[in-house]
Parts: C-alpha cells; sequence; structure tokens
C-alpha cells in the first residue's frame, strides 16, 4: 500500500489530524489500567503487521509535514543540531542505518544504491535524490547527522559510551517533550536524567544504563514514554515555552476531546557499529483525547489511569493544571468493564 | 545473551609455537556486520557435555565485512577453551560466533592514542590501529613480550615508525616513564596484557599526574580454574556443582539456569547477581565490582567468580 502524506500544520492553526488508520495504529502506551515506572525494554523491530513497530523506522502519513516542521524550527534556532567533532563517525554510522533500513522496509519510497563508498540516495516523498561519498562529509549539504535526520520523523540523541557511562554528545531534537539539546549537549547518563521525579530512588537509571552499555550491535530495543500536551505540537521545547505553555490554560470542558492531546515517543536504541556509540532515536506520535476514545479500551483504560495517577507524575508530565477536565471528559467513555491485557486496541 | 551467527572457519594459520590464528567467514560470504577497534565475538565450543564459550578480541579490519578473525594463545593450564582452539577446530568447521561488542573502544576525541601491550594482550590493538588508521589520528603503539617467539602480534603488525617491540630477553624492556612523559596533553593511553602490566601502567599514569578517565585497560582473562564448589538457589532451592574447569556461570547454565552475560570475562557487569548468604570467601575474579562491593560479599558475578567456604546462596 503506498502512504497518502498529510497536509498538516504542527503550529498555528493546527491543523494536523490523524486518519482513521493513524488511530488504530497509534502506539497507545498504557498495557494495564495503571501506571508507574518501569524499564519496559523489548527487541525491536517486530511487532504486528502494520504497527508503529514493525519497521526499524516508522514512516506514517505525518513524515512530509513533519519534515517541513522540523525544517521551520532549525531556521529559528540552529542549535536544536549540534554535533561535538568526535561524534561525526556515528553520525556516518546513523546515516548508513537509517539509509539501509527505510530503503529495505520502504523500496517505493527510498531507494539507496551502493558502490563502495560512492552512494546515491533517492527519497520520493521529500523529492532528494543526493550523490555523496561515503565517510567524506564535504560531498554532503551538511554534516551526516543533519543530512539524514532532515529526512527521519522523531528525535534523535547520540551517546558517546566512555568512563562507564553515556555522554549525550549529539543530536537532533526539534520535537521534544519540554528538553533542550542546547542544555543536556555533553551531559551524562544521569545528568540529563536528574529531573525526573522518583525513578532514581526506584533504581530504574542504574538498570536502565547497565543494560545500555551492554546492548550489542544488531541487537535493537525500544520502549514507550509518554506525556501530555495541548494542540498537536511537536515543539514544546523550554526555549519555547512562552509559545505553547500558555497554551495549557485554553482547556474547557468543551474542548478538551480535541485540544488534548495524548503525545507518544517511541524510543528505540541502537549500538552503532563504527563509533560504539549508541543511537537513541525517540519518536513522537500524537493524538488526542476524542481520536484515542474511538477505541474503546483505551478510553477506559486512559481514564484509570490518568485518574489514579500519582500527583508529582500528573505535575511531571504536564497536565496537573487539566488534569480535573481531562480526567471528566474520560469518565464518559468508562463504562466500568475490565480492560483486556496489552496495548493493542480489542478487534 | 547475545546475538549469535553460524560462520565457517575458513582458515586457521599458527603464528607461534603457541598462538594460532582463526578467521570465520559467513558459510554463504555474506557480509559479517562491521565493528568498531577493540570489540570482542563469543565463539562457543561445543565439548562433549560442555559448552565452553570464549571471548575474543577481533584482530582484523573493522571495516572488512568478508571475515573475522582471531588469534588465540595456548594455555595449557586453562579451562580447556583454547586448547579446543588449537586442537579441535579445523577449516571448514561451523561455529557460533557472537555479534561483536566493545569494551575497550577508542575514545576518539583523544589527541593521541598511546598503546600498550603485554603478549596476546596485542590483539584487540590489532583492529584498532586499523581504525586509527582510517581515522588518520596520531598514535604509538609498545609492543612487549619476554622472547621474540612470545611475540606473535610481530607477524600481524605493520612496518611502522611509531610501532616500537620490546622484548626484555633483548634487553630493550618497556621504560613506562619514559612513555609517558612528554606525550601531548589529552593524550589517551590504552593498556592491554597481564594484570601485572595494566597495574604498572596504572600506577605510573598515576605518579605522572595522568586523570584516571584517559587510561582504558582490558584485561581479557578467561575465568581461571579452581577447587570445585557448590552454590545454593534461594529461589529454587536447588544445589549447584560447580567443577574445577568450569565457571558458576557454566555450571548455572548446564544446569538450565537462565542467566544474563555478554562479555563472560568480568568486564560488561551483565551477570551480576546478588548473594543471599555467604559462609566463606569470594574469589572475585572480575573487573567490575568496585572494592567495596568486594568486601561487602553481596555481590557476586558468575562468570569470572569462585568459591571456598561452607555455604553461598545466590538470589536465583
Ligand atoms: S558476563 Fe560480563 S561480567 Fe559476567
Amino acid at each position: 500500500m503506498t502512504l497518502q502524506f498529510n497536509d498538516e500544520t504542527f503550529r498555528g492553526d493546527y491543523s494536523y489530524y490523524n486518519t482513521d488508520r493513524a488511530i488504530r495504529r497509534f502506539p497507545f502506551p498504557f498495557d494495564r489500567d495503571d501506571y508507574m515506572y518501569s524499564v519496559n525494554i523489548e527487541p525491536h523491530p517486530g511487532g504486528p503487521e502494520g504497527s508503529v513497530f514493525e519497521h526499524r523506522f516508522d514512516v506514517d502519513e505525518h513524515y512530509v509535514s513533519e519534515m517541513r516542521d522540523r525544517a521551520i524550527t532549525l531556521d529559528e534556532d540552529p542549535l536544536r543540531c549540534q554535533s561535538l567533532p568526535h561524534m561525526e563517525l556515528a553520525g556516518w554510522d546513523l546515516l548508513e542505518i537509517i539509509m539501509v533500513s527505510k530503503s529495505e522496509d520502504y523500496p517505493d519510497l527510498f531507494a539507496l544504491h551502493r558502490d563502495g563508498n560512492r552512494w546515491h540516495w533517492i527519497n520520493r516523498p521529500l523529492g532528494i535524490e543526493q550523490r555523496f561519498t561515503f565517510l567524506d562529509p564535504t560531498t554532503l549539504p551538511c554534516g551526516p547527522m543533519e543530512y539524514i535526520t532532515r529526512q527521519t520523523q522523531g528525535d534523535f540523541a547520540l551517546l558517546d559510551e566512555r568512563e562507564g557511562n553515556l555522554w549525550m554528545d549529539a543530536g537532533m531534537v526539534t520535537s521534544q517533550a519540554d528538553w533542550s539539546l542546547d542544555f543536556d549537549v555533553g551531559m551524562n547518563f544521569f545528568e540529563w536524567h536528574a529531573p525526573v521525579p522518583k525513578a532514581k530512588r526506584l533504581g530504574v537509571f542504574d538498570r536502565a544504563l547497565k543494560f545500555l552499555l551492554a546492548m550489542r550491535q544488531g541487537q535493537e530495543y525500544r520502549r514507550l514514554n509518554w506525556t501530555m500536551t495541548v494542540n498537536p505540537r511537536l515543539d514544546t521545547s523550554p526555549e519555547n515555552y512562552h509559545k505553547w505553555g500558555p497554551e495549557k490554560r485554553t482547556v474547557t470542558p468543551e474542548n478538551v476531546g480535541r485540544k488534548q492531546h495524548l503525545r507518544v515517543e517511541l524510543q528505540t536504541f541502537w549500538r552503532l557499529p563504527r563509533s560504539n556509540a549508541i543511537a537513541f532515536p525517540i519518536r513522537c506520535y500524537l493524538a488526542c483525547l476524542e481520536d484515542i476514545c474511538t477505541q474503546p479500551k483505551w478510553g477506559r483504560r486512559l481514564h484509570r489511569v490518568l485518574r489514579d495517577i500519582d500527583p508529582a507524575l500528573a505535575e511531571y508530565k504536564g497536565f496537573a493544571v487539566n488534569q480535573k477536565v481531562i480526567v471528566d471528559y474520560l469518565a464518559q467513555f468508562d463504562d466500568g468493564a475490565p480492560t483486556s491485557a496489552g496495548i493493542f486496541p480489542d478487534r | 545473551m547475545s546475538r549469535q551467527m553460524l560462520l565457517e572457519v575458513a582458515a586457521v594459520e599458527r603464528l607461534t609455537p603457541l598462538v594460532t590464528r582463526f578467521r570465520f567467514e559467513h558459510p554463504q560470504k555474506k557480509a559479517l556486520p562491521i565493528f568498531s577497534g577493540g570489540a570482542h565475538v563469543v565463539v562457543e565450543m561445543p565439548d562433549g557435555d560442555l559448552l565452553r564459550r570464549n571471548s575474543y578480541s577481533l584482530i582484523s579490519d573493522p571495516n572488512d565485512p568478508s571475515g573475522y578473525e582471531i588469534a588465540v594463545r595456548r594455555e595449557d593450564v586453562g579451562r580447556g577453551g583454547s586448547r579446543y582452539m588449537h586442537t579441535r577446530v579445523a577449516v571448514g568447521d561451523r561455529m557460533r560466533v557472537s555479534v561483536p561488542a566493545n569494551l575497550f573502544a577508542l575514545d576518539i576525541r583523544a589527541r593521541k592514542h598511546v598503546l600498550i601491550a603485554g603478549g596476546i594482550g596485542i590483539t584487540p590493538f590489532l583492529a584498532q590501529l586499523h581504525q586509527i588508521d582510517f581515522l588518520q589520528q596520531p598514535f604509538e603503539l609498545r609492543y612487549a613480550a619476554r622472547t621474540r617467539e612470545e611475540a606473535a602480534g610481530l607477524a600481524l603488525l605493520p612496518k611502522s615508525g611509531r610501532i616500537h617491540v620490546h622484548i626484555s630477553s633483548e634487553g630493550n624492556r618497556m621504560d613506562l616513564g619514559e612513555i609517558l612523559t612528554g606525550q601531548p596533553l589529552g593524550t589517551h593511553v590504552y593498556v592491554c596484557g597481564p594484570t601485572g602490566l595494566i597495574a604498572a601502567v596504572t600506577d605510573a599514569a598515576a605518579r605522572h599526574g595522568w586523570p584516571k578517565s584517559v587510561i582504558h585497560s582490558e584485561a581479557f582473562t578467561s575465568p581461571p580454574p579452581g577447587m570445585p564448589f557448590a552454590v545454593m538457589l534461594a529461589k529454587s532451592g536447588r544445589r549447584i556443582e560447580v567443577g574445577a574447569h568450569q565457571s558458576l556461570l557454566e555450571a548455572l547454565e548446564a544446569a538450565n539456569v537462565e542467566l544474563d552475560w555478554s562479555c563472560r570475562g568480568g568486564a560488561c557487569g551483565r551477570c551480576e547477581t546478588g548473594v543471599i548468604s555467604c559462609k566463606g570467601q569470594i574469589e572475585h575474579n572480575d573487573h567490575w565490582l568496585s572494592r567495596d562491593e568486594r568486601a561487602g560479599q553481596k555481590k557476586i558475578m558468575p562468570c569470572m567468580s569462585r568459591f571456598t567456604g561452607d555455604e553461598l546462596v545466590l538470589d536465583l
């Protein structure tokens, strides 16, 4: 099936929308009726056909518009893309993995021809055709990480491994849930996770770091994370808080179903072969409450999760001010029936 | 656990009476994953009822996907893994080899890399030299061995004015003080070889005021044999006997107890296991636990550690 790309915006008039197909494959993050942190890591890719887990890098109906939005954000603030000099090799690693994966997984959209280090890349949805020499940055219009991540949905952090820790030494971050690459660049794993409440005490990060350090190439992993955003805005950076922060106050019982979005991050982890760095793509999916509640299981469950959540987490996830309005809205979809296990909608 | 490939032994070459080089290729000549200098693979050796798994550094060019090469030194007092490689493995055999992992990567922020190898410790540097050459970074390699016969790496090293060989029987021992003085700021030092050499380099670097973060070492030891011992598993109530030439990890695997692992050499931390009660002494042979953790005897690394005493109960 060839993909149709939506013509939509993630700012201003917010014309973003999900088709029915996109709703059904939305990565709903709750596999039970309550929520607590866990190292919920599983192998990637794989999972049901058609789901966002099927391919190494999911390409969906939002691709073209998301890339347009990224270009706008980068125009306004070039510091959203940074790479310390020693990370260039990791950038080539990332470029290779993405180009190879996409051309194999979506042959009708992307093509890669390789003749030794002479490469020829075709990106049909964005109308890009590029011949370049692999590992020679002068043959690309910008660095390898920037080049490929301007063409790939989701944020990217490249983590250098040294001293038994991981350091965020490069990244492309334009659709983040309230964090900043410019602030975090050069920090280690514990430093950039410092703001997360409770997790430190639970020892979640020690275990996660140990897991990542032992990760080998060819063993990709993933986990889901989530937060809430008012309006379908990709760029919810701290730098732009003045633009999106006040929008939290525009939620009313009448508009909450369309305005309030569940924001889900599909995070994947890749060991890069040449640089031994770890790539951490963070793909963002947005769905408004109204769309989520078209799946009875999700509406029911989301009500229970958000109603009973730890207040510190409601605060951290950014919806404490609207929690009552959200829960009241969701209550109408909760008939008290039990929910089935797992995250996928009932057939 | 790690992903494995079934590879064919494509070449076996005796480098010295003690050291043999093995080359693995994909049976259908498919490309193998490329890797970074310093990476190792775990090779599986089905030896009767025993399944041995040993880690070996890759010595071939990291950018060459046509095959993987390792160099194995025969240890006659060891547990038998290297003896198996030397006596039982021939061209055409198929063996299970893991995907590469790297616990000894170059820090490519370095202004210069100083590589110090002792004996068979030259192996990770052979691949790193390819990577350094590719990155065109400054380096210096120091290779120490007791005799020329022991210096198996000589046959595999390129000719370069930046590679210095120190053969102690010929009277040109390595002088660490001299090597460490006068290096440019931002130099990183890597050492691989016997634990004595690693300690000597670490101490010398500390004495010369080098920060710890620029000294990298890999003591890729296999688990030492010892006296047989037994452990109790708290969750299942089972008792597991560990033979003299078996590691605790191998004994647990033989008993079908699931345990996570990656390096099997006490370096990655993946197999760390809680100790519920210990009446006796754990012989920690790993490089993972801190001094305090060792003294506490609340944790054990089953891939490397042994035990003497009356009772050891594990959180398994
Ligand atoms: S398996 Fe790596 S420390 Fe035991």
